[in-house]
């Protein structure tokens, strides 16, 4: 350090010296702003443009103004996707508590638990596609595991992903399998910093069980939970490669979600319709939208909290 | 680090040399395809005859795995233009002629009599007059059945749609699934609504329907269903969770009787250990009396794009794979039907029914997903599918097509 | 610690404590383990109905198989391509917002910081089309580069937030004694700043290599074929290929798993760091 002070000259400080505090950032910055601009910031604004056009990929866009939204309104298969959104972001939220008491069960010191809380964690190190893969395996008619398991109990299996009304809830355990694993390790890592002196004062004014859970360790947890919230919710809502490994949205599209959709409008063998799926893709984008306003607008507060 | 930066270059730039390594006498025809590995290895034999008839041109051939072929050349068409692309005929080549993507090769036909030779064809690849490209390739569609089932559940190949339907009565009494399918993917369940249609309403109703001018309420569409609804609980239960594969392992364990196929599941079924003495065919029963006979045979066919460079060799080579002595050659080693009337085909039972089957047909269809556009076909598959699980939903499944039909057509 | 530590517990719960441990592990991972043992089993087995008994032989032909029968070996290395890379480029962009936005004070500060926040958590969809016709354009269309193009760029929404709390947590008298000695703002950033940012890299490098090798949507959207292709893409078409045959799903499944399994396992402490980054404090 020393030598480069020696090294800085005599004369009157350049330009950069005066002025790389101001710069300096914007420097740093460059990259990844035009980066995230051309990827991220631009296409979405592009898709809501989009969204006015009728296009198929190949020839002129042609403008229909509301058009993609007036036949949104009237089209079943989007509410189909609605409502599995709805179902797939009310189930997904089991994973916060499933985490929570999965992290409680493991928050021991007995020998080889941490091997134990590695191998519990396994589910979400591992790709959603082969998470699908896996559970189509274990739902599969005539030979699959859980089938085999019902038919051994009840007599007659059951083929969950051929029938429409309970499809999509085999495919929100198949999601939650990997979501429960993440909530379980934030809520240890949250579990690990949990003042002790606390739970002793506790302990010493009786609490104990839910009580103590409740009203002392909760309160302690809660920037775990909330991340395990966020996260929650945004898997749930981004949810795509099960539905397009497992079912494809079948049968006749009883597991569709909007952003699977979405996909099968704009890309899909039987699609092409550009502009009828950026509408979607709006929609869903507003939908996260209000979550993603909600997150930040906590975030917000925290940082001038700070 | 270098190494991963350096591979990266290489898998770029091995790219870009496989485009420059012929030598530079020859000229170059650029073909991407979609083939899977039999029938890749027929067409490089294809080629190699070719080369050796003009050794003057370097066919370059570009395999696309099957599936991403179908968004690859939407492309490729507009990126990276090759000389010649594989396709399909009827409504899916509609899309590509009316965006001007496809070169109209009508003086091939003319020039060649394929007018005449390729004459089944002639309907499904003309679009406004004009011809947009050459088949090389059809299979037929019928009915597969396990003569041993037939046998142990005392039952006779049936010779009308009564008789059908009677066996799978028979049949349900033996624990075995009369008719099977795997619709997991769709689209086999839409073979089984077009031969019903086909046998109940005719070919000119098959094409009118596909071609969005008959409503899916009408009558006769109802009349189809009605006589669909007859076998519809003699279908293979989980169909909607397995896919066609699955459900032709049925067929051979003998769980199932009959499966509504084309002709390329009779490799699936023989692998699966049945032989010409175990399997059977036969042509999908009568059900209007007096209706005449049409069948499904989807057509594979070759193309010119819009932005092709060497278009003269590329209709040298149109021209090559419409003739009967290569049809013939190729169809051998892929197992199927040759498209030229000229061309024969060997020894195996299921060509030899096929090719009567479908050269004495009084039309012959492409398929519900080739004759009817994207949107149309995908609902319809649905219904279909949601008509087999759900039959009580049918006005409901055929109010929704009509919606579909309202918008999918202009 | 809550709950009660097992050890203070009676000694007959603290044996049934050590007896659930195993039995709530094998319930868990129960379709995984099946999966595992479908994989060494031979198709014979399969055929003949023998879907959960022990293998009537362990066929590690099966891996064999699917490396000298399919492209999988050229689906793994195209992963390993694309990841690499990015794992690279998103730490290099983030280390240097992340830098950027935590040491900086400026106007438009905390707003950049939330639209890279913001824009980690959109939909997917909302940019397919775009990005897709973007990639096509610039010819870049099933290329290892337009994919790990937009993967550098979207991961640094994540990445940047990830490195500007951890360096917000740096002790910032360092960079003030630098300046006041007259040391550059870069070499602040590349002599003080980067070497104490180690094991957040680590971390970073570690998470991403994991979110890009099991990335499915965009392989799927911006390549296509074994040329390019990753392995879950390639997965999702062999899978096409191998219907009922599950001993090579099984084993290609297993396959495609293993360099994230073994990246958590070899670097678990970086894993979980990043993983939970914000899990303890506010």
């Amino acid at each position: 350090m020393s030598g480069m002070a020696a090294m800085s000259p005599q004369r009157k400080t350049s330009w950069w010296k005066r002025n790389q505090r101001s710069i300096a950032p914007w420097l740093f910055l460059a990259p990844g702003i035009a980066m995230f601009a051309l990827y991220v910031i631009w296409p979405i604004f592009a898709s809501i443009w989009l969204s006015f056009f009728d296009w198929d990929g190949l020839g002129k866009k042609a403008w229909v103004g509301v058009g993609n939204y007036v036949e949104l309104i009237d089209d079943e298969n989007f509410y189909t996707s609605l409502k599995n959104n709805v179902i797939w972001l009310l189930m997904f939220m089991l994973a916060v508590p499933a985490g929570l008491f999965m992290a409680i069960f493991l928050n021991q010191t007995v020998t080889g638990i941490r091997i134990y809380k590695s191998m519990f964690f396994f589910p979400f190190v591992i790709s959603q596609v082969v998470v699908g893969l896996i559970f189509s395996w274990f739902y599969a008619p005539g030979f699959g595991l859980l089938y085999q398991l019902i038919e051994w109990a009840t007599g007659t299996g059951i083929a969950f992903l051929a029938e429409p009304d309970y499809v999509t809830y085999a495919l929100v355990v198949a999601g939650l399998w990997p979501q429960i694993a993440y909530c379980m390790i934030l809520y240890l890592t949250g579990l690990n910093n949990v003042s002790p002196d606390q739970i002793e004062a506790a302990r010493l004014d009786g609490a104990k069980g839910w009580r103590m859970l409740w009203h002392v360790i909760l309160p302690q947890l809660r920037p775990a939970t909330f991340i395990a919230v966020v996260v929650t919710i945004i898997g749930a809502l981004r949810s795509f490669d099960i539905v397009s490994i497992m079912t494809d949205g079948g049968p006749f599209g009883s597991s569709r979600v909007l952003s699977y959709y979405m996909y099968e409008q704009a890309l899909s063998e039987y699609g092409y319709r550009m502009g009828y799926g950026a509408a979607i893709a709006v929609v869903l984008f507003a939908i996260m939208m209000v979550f993603i306003t909600g997150f930040i607008w906590k975030m917000v507060g925290d940082e001038r909290g700070v | 680090m270098n190494v991963s930066i350096k591979s990266l270059l290489l898998g770029v730039s091995a790219a870009s040399l496989i485009a420059f390594g012929a030598s530079a006498q020859q000229r170059v025809v650029r073909y991407n395809a979609d083939f899977d590995a039999a029938p890749l290895k027929a067409f490089e034999a294809l080629i190699a005859d070719f080369e050796t008839a003009n050794p003057d041109i370097d066919v370059q051939l570009t395999n696309f795995d099957h599936e991403g072929y179908k968004t690859a050349i939407r492309n490729f068409l507009t990126a990276d233009s090759p000389d010649l692309a594989n396709w399909y005929a009827g409504n899916r080549m509609a899309p590509f002629v009316k965006a001007g993507q496809f070169q109209d090769v009508t003086d091939v036909w003319e020039a060649n009599g394929l007018n005449e030779q390729l004459a089944s064809s002639v309907g499904s690849m003309t679009i406004d007059g004009k011809k947009w490209g050459v088949p090389y390739t059809y299979y037929q569609w019928g009915v597969y059945y396990n003569k041993d089932v037939y046998k142990k559940a005392g039952v006779t190949e049936p010779k009308n749609w009564a008789e059908f339907v009677a066996n799978c009565e028979k049949f349900k009494a033996g624990g075995i699934d009369c008719l099977t399918t795997g619709t997991k993917a769709l689209w086999p369940g839409a073979g089984i609504f077009d031969y019903i249609n086909l046998r109940t309403n005719g070919y000119a109703f098959h094409m009118d329907l596909t071609a969005g001018k008959v409503a899916w309420t009408d009558a006769k569409v109802k009349a189809t269903f009605a006589e669909w609804a007859k076998i519809q609980p003699y279908i293979t239960a989980n169909h909607a969770a397995i896919d066609w594969q699955d459900a032709a392992a049925l067929l051979v364990q003998g769980k199932a009787a009959n499966y509504v196929m084309g002709n390329f599941a009779v490799a699936v079924f023989k692998e699966g250990g049945m032989t010409n003495d175990t399997l059977g065919f036969i042509q999908f029963p009568e059900i209007t009396a007096g209706v005449p006979r049409a069948e499904e045979a989807p057509t594979d066919t070759i193309h010119i794009p819009a932005g092709a460079k060497n278009v003269a060799d590329a209709k040298k080579f149109l021209a090559y794979v419409a003739s009967a002595e290569a049809q013939t050659k190729l169809n051998a080693a892929l197992g199927q039907l040759p498209t030229n009337s000229k061309s024969t085909v060997g020894d195996d039972p299921f060509l030899k029914a096929g090719f009567e089957t479908v050269s004495t047909a009084q039309g012959v269809a492409q398929f519900f997903d080739r004759d009817a556009p994207a949107e149309m076909a995908k609902a319809g598959m649905e219904g279909f599918q949601e008509f087999m699980v759900k039959p009580e939903n049918l006005d409901a499944i055929l109010e929704r097509l009509e919606k579909v039909r309202a918008k999918a057509y202009n | 610690m809550f709950p009660k530590p097992i050890e203070k517990a009676s000694p007959l719960a603290q044996i049934l404590y050590k007896l659930a441990l195993p039995l709530a592990l094998v319930i868990w991972l129960l379709p995984l383990a099946g999966v595992a043992l479908t994989s060494v089993r031979p198709a014979s087995d399969l055929a003949q109905g023998n879907y959960f008994g022990l293998p009537s032989a362990f066929a590690w032909r099966n891996y064999v198989d699917i490396f000298t029968n399919t492209p999988l070996a050229s689906y793994m290395r195209n992963s390993v391509i694309v990841t690499i890379p990015t794992v690279i480029g998103t730490v290099a962009l983030s280390c240097m917002t992340g830098f950027a936005l935590a040491v900086y004070r400026f106007k438009s500060n905390l707003l950049l910081f939330f639209m890279f926040v913001a824009g980690n958590f959109v939909p997917f969809q909302i940019l397919m089309v775009p990005v897709r016709d973007l990639t096509v354009q610039t010819g870049l269309y099933n290329t290892y580069l337009g994919l790990i193009l937009f993967h550098i760029a979207f991961q640094t929404g994540f990445c940047t937030l990830f490195m500007r709390n951890f360096i917000k947590g740096l002790p910032f008298e360092l960079i003030e004694s630098a300046r006041v000695e007259g040391v550059s703002e870069l070499r602040i950033f590349w002599f003080i700043v980067i070497p104490l940012m180690r094991p957040a890299i680590a971390a970073l490098a570690v998470l991403v290599f994991t979110f890009i090798w099991n990335e499915y949507f965009w392989a799927t959207v911006l390549t296509q074929g074994s040329a390019v292709q990753p392995v879950t893409a390639g997965l999702f078409s062999l899978n096409g290929q191998w219907i009922a045959q599950w001993h090579l799903v099984s084993a290609g499944s297993i396959l495609a798993a293993l360099p994230p399994v073994l990246m958590f396992f070899f670097m678990q402490k970086h894993f979980i760091a990043g993983l939970t980054l914000g899990a303890t404090k506010g």
